[in-house]
Protein backbone atom coordinates (compact mmCIF):
# COMPACT_ATOMS: atom_id res chain seq x y z
CA UNK A 1 0.00 0.00 0.00
CA UNK A 2 2.89 2.21 1.33
CA UNK A 3 4.96 1.55 -2.09
CA UNK A 4 1.82 2.25 -3.87
CA UNK A 5 1.47 5.49 -2.64
CA UNK A 6 5.25 6.44 -3.14
CA UNK A 7 5.24 5.52 -6.29
CA UNK A 8 1.97 7.70 -7.51
CA UNK A 9 4.15 10.62 -5.99
CA UNK A 10 7.52 10.16 -8.10
CA UNK A 11 5.47 9.32 -11.04
CA UNK A 12 3.28 12.61 -10.41
CA UNK A 13 6.32 14.53 -9.32
CA UNK A 14 8.03 13.20 -12.41
CA UNK A 15 5.23 14.35 -14.95
CA UNK A 16 5.45 17.67 -13.14
CA UNK A 17 8.40 18.91 -14.81
CA UNK A 18 8.15 16.23 -17.84
CA UNK A 19 8.40 17.48 -21.43
CA UNK A 20 5.09 18.54 -21.79
CA UNK A 21 4.88 20.51 -18.59
CA UNK A 22 8.37 22.68 -19.35
CA UNK A 23 6.26 23.68 -22.82
CA UNK A 24 3.29 24.84 -20.44
CA UNK A 25 5.87 26.73 -18.39
CA UNK A 26 7.44 27.81 -21.63
CA UNK A 27 5.50 28.26 -24.54
CA UNK A 28 3.45 31.14 -23.04
CA UNK A 29 6.50 33.22 -22.89
CA UNK A 30 7.14 33.26 -26.81
CA UNK A 31 5.27 30.87 -29.00
CA UNK A 32 2.21 31.96 -27.69
CA UNK A 33 2.66 35.11 -25.46
CA UNK A 34 -0.40 36.58 -24.61
CA UNK A 35 0.02 39.87 -25.36
CA UNK A 36 2.05 39.76 -28.30
CA UNK A 37 0.89 36.93 -30.10
CA UNK A 38 -2.65 36.54 -28.77
CA UNK A 39 -2.89 39.99 -28.42
CA UNK A 40 -4.90 39.68 -25.25
CA UNK A 41 -4.18 41.90 -21.55
CA UNK A 42 -3.69 44.95 -24.32
CA UNK A 43 -5.68 47.66 -22.70
CA UNK A 44 -4.00 47.38 -19.00
CA UNK A 45 -0.50 46.73 -21.06
CA UNK A 46 -1.23 50.34 -22.49
CA UNK A 47 -2.25 52.04 -19.53
CA UNK A 48 0.06 51.31 -16.77
CA UNK A 49 3.38 51.00 -18.21
CA UNK A 50 4.26 54.27 -17.96
CA UNK A 51 6.66 53.37 -14.87
CA UNK A 52 8.07 50.42 -13.98
CA UNK A 53 6.86 50.06 -10.36
CA UNK A 54 3.43 50.06 -11.80
CA UNK A 55 4.12 47.16 -13.83
CA UNK A 56 5.73 45.62 -11.55
CA UNK A 57 2.63 45.55 -9.23
CA UNK A 58 0.34 45.24 -11.91
CA UNK A 59 2.35 41.91 -12.75
CA UNK A 60 2.08 40.18 -9.44
CA UNK A 61 -1.20 41.06 -9.04
CA UNK A 62 -2.11 38.97 -12.20
CA UNK A 63 0.27 36.10 -11.35
CA UNK A 64 -1.66 36.11 -7.88
CA UNK A 65 -5.04 35.83 -9.60
CA UNK A 66 -3.70 34.01 -12.20
CA UNK A 67 -2.12 30.74 -9.75
CA UNK A 68 -4.89 31.12 -7.64
CA UNK A 69 -7.92 31.36 -10.22
CA UNK A 70 -6.06 28.37 -11.95
CA UNK A 71 -5.70 25.98 -9.33
CA UNK A 72 -8.66 27.05 -7.73
CA UNK A 73 -11.13 26.12 -10.88
CA UNK A 74 -8.47 22.82 -11.80
CA UNK A 75 -9.30 21.30 -8.16
CA UNK A 76 -13.31 22.42 -8.42
CA UNK A 77 -12.98 20.70 -12.57
CA UNK A 78 -15.28 17.91 -11.56
CA UNK A 79 -17.36 19.51 -8.96
CA UNK A 80 -18.24 22.81 -11.37
CA UNK A 81 -21.90 22.37 -13.19
CA UNK A 82 -21.47 22.74 -16.67
CA UNK A 83 -24.24 25.48 -16.72
CA UNK A 84 -22.99 27.80 -14.16
CA UNK A 85 -19.31 27.17 -15.10
CA UNK A 86 -18.38 31.63 -16.57
CA UNK A 87 -20.36 32.36 -13.15
CA UNK A 88 -17.90 30.30 -11.14
CA UNK A 89 -14.84 31.17 -12.93
CA UNK A 90 -16.04 34.94 -12.88
CA UNK A 91 -16.64 34.37 -9.41
CA UNK A 92 -13.55 33.01 -8.53
CA UNK A 93 -11.59 35.82 -10.60
CA UNK A 94 -13.36 38.40 -9.04
CA UNK A 95 -13.01 37.69 -5.31
CA UNK A 96 -9.49 37.22 -6.16
CA UNK A 97 -8.86 40.86 -7.52
CA UNK A 98 -10.79 42.23 -4.94
CA UNK A 99 -8.59 40.37 -2.19
CA UNK A 100 -5.57 41.95 -4.54
CA UNK A 101 -6.98 45.50 -4.59
CA UNK A 102 -7.77 45.10 -0.71
CA UNK A 103 -4.36 44.45 -0.32
CA UNK A 104 -3.06 46.66 -2.42
CA UNK A 105 -5.19 49.62 -1.00
CA UNK A 106 -3.52 48.95 3.13
CA UNK A 107 0.35 47.89 1.68
CA UNK A 108 0.88 50.12 -1.35
CA UNK A 109 -1.36 52.83 -1.35
CA UNK A 110 0.52 54.80 -3.67
CA UNK A 111 0.78 52.22 -6.18
CA UNK A 112 -2.68 51.26 -5.88
CA UNK A 113 -3.36 54.81 -6.56
CA UNK A 114 -1.94 55.29 -10.13
CA UNK A 115 -3.07 51.76 -10.77
CA UNK A 116 -6.55 52.89 -9.90
CA UNK A 117 -9.46 50.90 -12.31
CA UNK A 118 -6.76 49.08 -13.72
CA UNK A 119 -6.82 46.41 -10.38
CA UNK A 120 -10.61 46.01 -10.83
CA UNK A 121 -9.84 45.66 -14.62
CA UNK A 122 -7.55 42.33 -14.03
CA UNK A 123 -11.51 40.70 -13.64
CA UNK A 124 -11.83 41.58 -16.92
CA UNK A 125 -8.57 40.48 -18.84
CA UNK A 126 -9.11 37.74 -21.28
CA UNK A 127 -5.79 36.00 -20.33
CA UNK A 128 -7.66 35.07 -17.08
CA UNK A 129 -10.99 33.59 -17.95
CA UNK A 130 -9.53 32.26 -21.59
CA UNK A 131 -6.69 30.17 -19.22
CA UNK A 132 -9.55 28.92 -16.61
CA UNK A 133 -11.84 27.99 -19.81
CA UNK A 134 -8.83 26.55 -22.07
CA UNK A 135 -7.35 24.52 -19.62
CA UNK A 136 -7.56 24.88 -15.77
CA UNK A 137 -11.41 23.30 -16.51
CA UNK A 138 -9.78 20.07 -18.13
CA UNK A 139 -6.67 20.10 -16.14
CA UNK A 140 -5.15 18.57 -13.20
CA UNK A 141 -3.82 21.77 -10.29
CA UNK A 142 -0.25 20.39 -11.25
CA UNK A 143 -0.52 21.55 -14.85
CA UNK A 144 -2.57 24.23 -14.52
CA UNK A 145 -0.28 25.62 -11.83
CA UNK A 146 2.38 26.01 -14.25
CA UNK A 147 0.12 27.10 -16.82
CA UNK A 148 -0.70 29.72 -14.85
CA UNK A 149 2.82 30.66 -13.65
CA UNK A 150 3.91 30.54 -17.60
CA UNK A 151 1.12 33.14 -18.74
CA UNK A 152 1.35 35.24 -16.18
CA UNK A 153 5.39 35.87 -16.64
CA UNK A 154 4.77 35.65 -20.44
CA UNK A 155 2.02 38.78 -19.77
CA UNK A 156 4.92 39.96 -16.93
CA UNK A 157 7.90 40.26 -19.51
CA UNK A 158 5.70 42.17 -21.71
CA UNK A 159 4.95 44.66 -19.10
CA UNK A 160 7.93 45.22 -17.83
CA UNK A 161 10.04 45.67 -21.19
CA UNK A 162 7.60 48.13 -22.44
CA UNK A 163 7.42 50.21 -19.04
CA UNK A 164 11.21 50.02 -18.39
CA UNK A 165 11.40 51.72 -22.26
CA UNK A 166 8.68 54.32 -21.34
CA UNK A 167 10.19 55.64 -17.86
CA UNK A 168 13.90 55.84 -19.57
CA UNK A 169 12.70 57.64 -22.29
CA UNK A 170 9.82 59.77 -20.95
CA UNK A 171 10.75 60.07 -17.51
CA UNK A 172 14.29 59.86 -17.72
CA UNK A 173 13.98 57.55 -14.29
CA UNK A 174 13.84 54.00 -13.09
CA UNK A 175 11.13 52.94 -10.10
CA UNK A 176 10.45 50.18 -8.18
CA UNK A 177 8.12 49.64 -5.58
CA UNK A 178 8.99 50.81 -2.37
CA UNK A 179 12.30 52.41 -4.39
CA UNK A 180 10.41 55.79 -5.59
CA UNK A 181 11.33 56.70 -8.72
CA UNK A 182 15.32 57.16 -9.13
CA UNK A 183 16.19 60.09 -11.63
CA UNK A 184 19.29 58.79 -13.00
CA UNK A 185 19.78 61.73 -15.43
CA UNK A 186 22.08 64.60 -14.15
CA UNK A 187 19.60 67.57 -14.26
CA UNK A 188 21.84 70.14 -15.57
CA UNK A 189 21.74 67.51 -18.66
CA UNK A 190 18.18 69.11 -19.44
CA UNK A 191 16.66 72.10 -21.66
CA UNK A 192 15.25 73.56 -18.54
CA UNK A 193 18.47 74.05 -17.03
CA UNK A 194 20.66 75.31 -19.58
CA UNK A 195 21.58 71.60 -20.50
CA UNK A 196 20.75 69.86 -24.29
CA UNK A 197 18.08 66.70 -23.19
CA UNK A 198 14.45 66.86 -23.24
CA UNK A 199 12.23 63.43 -21.84
CA UNK A 200 10.32 62.59 -24.38
CA UNK A 201 6.96 63.59 -23.63
CA UNK A 202 5.19 61.05 -26.37
CA UNK A 203 6.63 58.29 -24.25
CA UNK A 204 4.17 58.92 -21.06
CA UNK A 205 1.12 58.86 -23.55
CA UNK A 206 -0.71 55.83 -24.11
CA UNK A 207 0.11 55.51 -28.27
CA UNK A 208 3.53 55.10 -27.41
CA UNK A 209 2.63 51.73 -25.08
CA UNK A 210 1.11 50.40 -28.11
CA UNK A 211 4.03 51.17 -30.52
CA UNK A 212 6.70 49.52 -27.96
CA UNK A 213 4.46 46.31 -28.15
CA UNK A 214 4.14 46.67 -31.83
CA UNK A 215 8.34 46.83 -32.04
CA UNK A 216 8.26 43.88 -29.74
CA UNK A 217 5.79 41.71 -31.81
CA UNK A 218 8.05 43.03 -34.60
CA UNK A 219 11.20 41.52 -33.12
CA UNK A 220 9.84 38.04 -32.26
CA UNK A 221 8.10 37.54 -35.96
CA UNK A 222 11.34 38.28 -37.30
CA UNK A 223 12.88 35.71 -35.07
CA UNK A 224 10.44 33.39 -35.37
CA UNK A 225 8.93 33.25 -39.17
CA UNK A 226 7.01 30.05 -37.51
CA UNK A 227 4.41 32.87 -35.59
CA UNK A 228 3.40 34.95 -39.26
CA UNK A 229 0.60 34.11 -40.24
CA UNK A 230 -0.25 33.27 -44.28
CA UNK A 231 -2.70 35.47 -45.89
CA UNK B 1 -25.33 7.49 -5.13
CA UNK B 2 -24.08 9.15 -8.15
CA UNK B 3 -24.76 12.81 -7.94
CA UNK B 4 -26.06 14.10 -11.21
CA UNK B 5 -23.80 17.58 -11.80
CA UNK B 6 -26.32 19.00 -14.53
CA UNK B 7 -29.54 18.66 -12.22
CA UNK B 8 -30.82 22.14 -11.13
CA UNK B 9 -31.10 21.28 -7.28
CA UNK B 10 -26.75 20.37 -7.71
CA UNK B 11 -26.41 23.78 -9.57
CA UNK B 12 -28.60 25.95 -7.44
CA UNK B 13 -26.89 24.17 -4.26
CA UNK B 14 -23.43 24.67 -5.76
CA UNK B 15 -24.43 28.27 -6.41
CA UNK B 16 -25.32 28.79 -2.83
CA UNK B 17 -22.33 26.86 -1.26
CA UNK B 18 -19.92 29.42 -3.28
CA UNK B 19 -21.47 32.16 -2.76
CA UNK B 20 -21.31 31.78 1.37
CA UNK B 21 -17.75 30.64 1.35
CA UNK B 22 -16.59 33.93 -1.06
CA UNK B 23 -18.19 35.77 0.96
CA UNK B 24 -16.93 34.78 4.64
CA UNK B 25 -13.49 35.38 2.37
CA UNK B 26 -13.77 38.34 1.02
CA UNK B 27 -15.63 40.05 4.34
CA UNK B 28 -12.89 38.56 6.32
CA UNK B 29 -9.68 40.07 4.03
CA UNK B 30 -12.01 43.38 4.52
CA UNK B 31 -12.14 43.73 8.19
CA UNK B 32 -8.70 42.73 8.40
CA UNK B 33 -7.50 45.08 6.21
CA UNK B 34 -9.65 47.74 7.35
CA UNK B 35 -7.34 49.84 10.22
CA UNK B 36 -4.47 49.58 7.41
CA UNK B 37 -6.94 51.31 4.95
CA UNK B 38 -8.13 53.49 7.09
CA UNK B 39 -4.77 55.04 8.40
CA UNK B 40 -3.78 55.15 4.48
CA UNK B 41 -6.24 57.45 4.04
CA UNK B 42 -5.65 59.64 7.02
CA UNK B 43 -2.32 59.94 6.17
CA UNK B 44 -3.36 61.09 2.55
CA UNK B 45 -6.05 63.35 3.69
CA UNK B 46 -3.04 64.95 6.34
CA UNK B 47 -0.53 65.44 3.08
CA UNK B 48 -3.34 67.13 1.02
CA UNK B 49 -3.99 69.32 3.76
CA UNK B 50 -0.13 70.22 4.38
CA UNK B 51 -0.04 70.21 0.53
CA UNK B 52 -2.41 73.01 0.61
CA UNK B 53 -0.33 75.39 2.60
CA UNK B 54 2.34 74.56 0.74
CA UNK B 55 4.35 72.17 3.48
CA UNK B 56 5.85 68.65 1.49
CA UNK B 57 4.89 65.60 3.35
CA UNK B 58 5.48 61.84 3.03
CA UNK B 59 3.30 59.25 3.97
CA UNK B 60 6.10 58.43 6.72
CA UNK B 61 6.05 61.84 8.00
CA UNK B 62 2.63 62.94 7.54
CA UNK B 63 1.86 62.42 10.75
CA UNK B 64 4.70 64.49 12.75
CA UNK B 65 4.11 67.57 10.28
CA UNK B 66 0.37 67.30 10.56
CA UNK B 67 0.93 68.19 14.18
CA UNK B 68 3.65 70.28 13.62
CA UNK B 69 1.67 72.79 11.20
CA UNK B 70 -1.87 72.73 12.08
CA UNK B 71 -2.97 74.30 15.39
CA UNK B 72 -6.70 73.69 15.50
CA UNK B 73 -9.22 71.49 13.73
CA UNK B 74 -12.36 73.23 13.61
CA UNK B 75 -16.10 72.36 12.66
CA UNK B 76 -19.13 74.65 11.48
CA UNK B 77 -22.70 73.80 10.79
CA UNK B 78 -23.94 75.40 7.21
CA UNK B 79 -25.33 78.12 8.87
CA UNK B 80 -20.89 79.35 9.31
CA UNK B 81 -21.03 78.74 13.62
CA UNK B 82 -18.75 77.02 15.27
CA UNK B 83 -19.92 73.77 16.33
CA UNK B 84 -16.31 72.17 18.06
CA UNK B 85 -12.78 72.75 18.22
CA UNK B 86 -9.89 69.97 18.47
CA UNK B 87 -6.29 70.07 19.06
CA UNK B 88 -3.69 67.81 19.72
CA UNK B 89 -3.50 64.24 18.36
CA UNK B 90 -6.00 63.18 16.04
CA UNK B 91 -7.73 60.56 16.52
CA UNK B 92 -9.19 58.37 13.75
CA UNK B 93 -11.72 56.87 15.35
CA UNK B 94 -13.36 59.95 17.48
CA UNK B 95 -16.19 61.09 15.67
CA UNK B 96 -16.17 64.08 17.10
CA UNK B 97 -13.07 65.26 15.81
CA UNK B 98 -13.50 67.53 12.96
CA UNK B 99 -10.68 65.73 11.10
CA UNK B 100 -12.95 62.85 10.37
CA UNK B 101 -15.70 64.83 8.98
CA UNK B 102 -15.86 63.23 5.56
CA UNK B 103 -17.05 65.50 3.21
CA UNK B 104 -17.34 63.39 0.13
CA UNK B 105 -19.54 61.14 2.04
CA UNK B 106 -21.99 64.14 3.27
CA UNK B 107 -22.33 65.47 -0.30
CA UNK B 108 -22.96 62.25 -1.75
CA UNK B 109 -25.89 62.05 0.31
CA UNK B 110 -26.65 65.73 -0.05
CA UNK B 111 -26.20 66.07 -3.48
CA UNK B 112 -26.78 69.75 -5.12
CA UNK B 113 -29.13 69.71 -8.26
CA UNK B 114 -26.41 70.71 -10.95
CA UNK B 115 -25.13 74.19 -11.01
CA UNK B 116 -26.96 75.04 -7.76
CA UNK B 117 -24.15 76.84 -5.81
CA UNK B 118 -25.26 76.10 -2.83
CA UNK B 119 -25.38 73.03 -0.40
CA UNK B 120 -29.01 71.92 -0.68
CA UNK B 121 -29.78 70.86 2.11
CA UNK B 122 -26.68 71.11 4.49
CA UNK B 123 -28.12 71.81 7.57
CA UNK B 124 -28.00 68.57 9.39
CA UNK B 125 -24.12 68.88 8.14
CA UNK B 126 -20.29 70.40 9.85
CA UNK B 127 -18.03 71.28 7.75
CA UNK B 128 -14.19 70.90 8.72
CA UNK B 129 -11.68 74.39 8.77
CA UNK B 130 -8.25 73.70 9.76
CA UNK B 131 -6.58 76.27 11.11
CA UNK B 132 -2.44 76.26 10.35
CA UNK B 133 0.71 77.81 11.32
CA UNK B 134 3.46 78.00 9.14
CA UNK B 135 6.34 80.65 9.95
CA UNK B 136 4.19 83.00 11.67
CA UNK B 137 1.75 83.19 9.71
CA UNK B 138 -1.75 81.82 10.18
CA UNK B 139 -4.03 79.55 7.23
CA UNK B 140 -7.02 78.11 7.23
CA UNK B 141 -7.22 75.16 4.92
CA UNK B 142 -11.20 74.32 3.99
CA UNK B 143 -11.84 71.09 2.05
CA UNK B 144 -13.91 71.16 -0.68
CA UNK B 145 -15.92 68.50 -3.05
CA UNK B 146 -17.84 68.42 -6.23
CA UNK B 147 -18.36 66.80 -9.58
CA UNK B 148 -16.78 66.29 -12.48
CA UNK B 149 -17.10 65.11 -15.48
CA UNK B 150 -16.87 61.39 -15.17
CA UNK B 151 -16.83 61.09 -11.39
CA UNK B 152 -16.25 63.02 -7.66
CA UNK B 153 -13.25 65.59 -7.66
CA UNK B 154 -12.43 66.91 -4.47
CA UNK B 155 -9.44 69.61 -3.42
CA UNK B 156 -7.91 71.54 -0.37
CA UNK B 157 -7.74 75.22 -0.61
CA UNK B 158 -5.53 77.20 2.38
CA UNK B 159 -6.80 81.05 2.65
CA UNK B 160 -4.02 83.49 4.14
CA UNK B 161 -4.68 85.44 7.45
CA UNK B 162 -7.26 87.80 5.87
CA UNK B 163 -9.43 85.12 4.99
CA UNK B 164 -9.53 86.44 1.51
CA UNK B 165 -6.45 85.52 -0.28
CA UNK B 166 -6.06 82.13 -1.78
CA UNK B 167 -2.76 81.02 -0.54
CA UNK B 168 -2.55 77.60 -1.89
CA UNK B 169 -4.84 75.25 -3.39
CA UNK B 170 -4.57 71.75 -4.14
CA UNK B 171 -7.02 69.36 -6.19
CA UNK B 172 -7.73 65.98 -6.91
CA UNK B 173 -10.07 63.82 -8.81
CA UNK B 174 -11.35 59.98 -9.35
CA UNK B 175 -11.91 59.07 -12.65
CA UNK B 176 -11.37 62.73 -15.12
CA UNK B 177 -9.63 61.86 -18.30
CA UNK B 178 -5.82 61.51 -18.34
CA UNK B 179 -4.45 64.93 -20.38
CA UNK B 180 -7.66 66.32 -20.22
CA UNK B 181 -10.06 66.78 -16.64
CA UNK B 182 -7.05 65.17 -14.67
CA UNK B 183 -5.02 68.11 -15.25
CA UNK B 184 -6.64 69.96 -12.41
CA UNK B 185 -3.85 68.12 -10.24
CA UNK B 186 -1.18 69.03 -12.17
CA UNK B 187 0.88 72.05 -10.55
CA UNK B 188 0.45 74.27 -13.51
CA UNK B 189 -3.10 74.68 -12.57
CA UNK B 190 -2.86 74.93 -9.19
CA UNK B 191 -0.35 77.76 -9.30
CA UNK B 192 -2.78 80.00 -11.00
CA UNK B 193 -4.97 80.04 -7.91
CA UNK B 194 -2.36 81.28 -5.50
CA UNK B 195 -2.56 85.10 -4.81
CA UNK B 196 -6.23 85.57 -6.20
CA UNK B 197 -8.79 87.07 -4.03
CA UNK B 198 -12.34 85.99 -3.08
CA UNK B 199 -14.81 87.96 -4.01
CA UNK B 200 -16.51 89.87 -1.18
CA UNK B 201 -20.01 89.41 -1.79
CA UNK B 202 -21.73 86.05 -3.44
CA UNK B 203 -23.20 83.64 -5.19
CA UNK B 204 -20.20 83.82 -7.45
CA UNK B 205 -16.83 84.12 -5.03
CA UNK B 206 -14.54 83.06 -7.66
CA UNK B 207 -14.46 81.90 -11.29
CA UNK B 208 -12.82 79.04 -13.73
CA UNK B 209 -13.20 80.55 -16.83
CA UNK B 210 -13.02 79.16 -20.14
CA UNK B 211 -10.93 79.28 -23.19
CA UNK B 212 -8.44 82.08 -22.68
CA UNK B 213 -10.64 84.83 -21.05
CA UNK B 214 -9.35 87.59 -19.48
CA UNK B 215 -8.92 86.63 -15.63
CA UNK B 216 -9.14 88.99 -12.82
CA UNK B 217 -8.34 88.55 -9.24
CA UNK B 218 -11.47 86.66 -8.52
CA UNK B 219 -10.74 84.55 -11.79
CA UNK B 220 -8.39 81.76 -12.90
CA UNK B 221 -8.21 80.10 -16.67
CA UNK B 222 -9.70 77.01 -17.49
CA UNK B 223 -8.31 73.80 -18.78
CA UNK B 224 -8.75 73.36 -22.90
CA UNK B 225 -10.31 69.90 -23.51
CA UNK B 226 -11.80 69.96 -19.70
CA UNK B 227 -14.39 72.39 -19.79
CA UNK B 228 -16.74 70.52 -17.88
CA UNK B 229 -13.83 69.57 -14.69
CA UNK B 230 -12.98 73.19 -15.17
CA UNK B 231 -16.80 73.96 -14.36
CA UNK B 232 -16.60 71.25 -11.40
CA UNK B 233 -14.10 72.93 -9.95
CA UNK B 234 -15.89 76.17 -10.25
CA UNK B 235 -19.27 75.22 -9.20
CA UNK B 236 -17.36 73.31 -6.37
CA UNK B 237 -15.15 76.57 -4.73
CA UNK B 238 -18.02 78.96 -4.39
CA UNK B 239 -20.41 76.24 -3.71
CA UNK B 240 -18.03 75.40 -0.58
CA UNK B 241 -16.86 78.92 0.15
CA UNK B 242 -20.34 80.01 0.62
CA UNK B 243 -20.69 78.19 3.87
CA UNK B 244 -17.10 78.54 4.71
CA UNK B 245 -17.11 82.41 4.15
CA UNK B 246 -20.40 83.04 6.45
CA UNK B 247 -18.43 81.51 9.15
CA UNK B 248 -14.79 83.67 8.32
CA UNK B 249 -16.92 86.84 7.99
CA UNK B 250 -17.66 85.95 11.76
CA UNK B 251 -14.41 85.55 12.61
CA UNK B 252 -13.46 88.73 11.31
CA UNK B 253 -16.02 90.56 12.91
CA UNK B 254 -15.18 89.09 16.13
CA UNK B 255 -11.87 90.35 15.78
CA UNK B 256 -12.20 93.58 14.92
Amino acid sequence: MSTDTNTAVETKRESLFSKKNRKLLKDPLDDSNPITVQVLGICSALAITVQLQQAVIMSLSVLFVMIGGNVIISLLRNLVPDRIRIIVQLVVVASLVIIVDQVLKAFQPDISEKLSVFVGLIITNCIIMGRLEAFALGNKPGPSLLDAIGNAMGYAWILLVVSVVREIFGSGAISLPGMGQVKFLPSSWFISEGGFYENNNLMILPPMALITVGLIIWIQRSRNQALIEEN
Amino acid sequence: MAINKNGTGYTFGFAIVMVVVVGAALAATAISLKPLQQANAADKKMMDILGAIKVDAQRDNAKELFAEYVTSRVAIDASGTQVSVKQGEVNATDATDPFNINIKKDYRSHKPANGDLSWGNADDLNFPVFECQKEGETYFVVPMVGSGLWGPIWGYVALEGDMQTIYGAKFDHKTETPGLGAEIKEDFFTVKFEGKTLAEVGPTYFSVLKGGAVTNEHSVDGITGGTITSKGVDEMLNRTMGIYLKYFNNEQRAQR
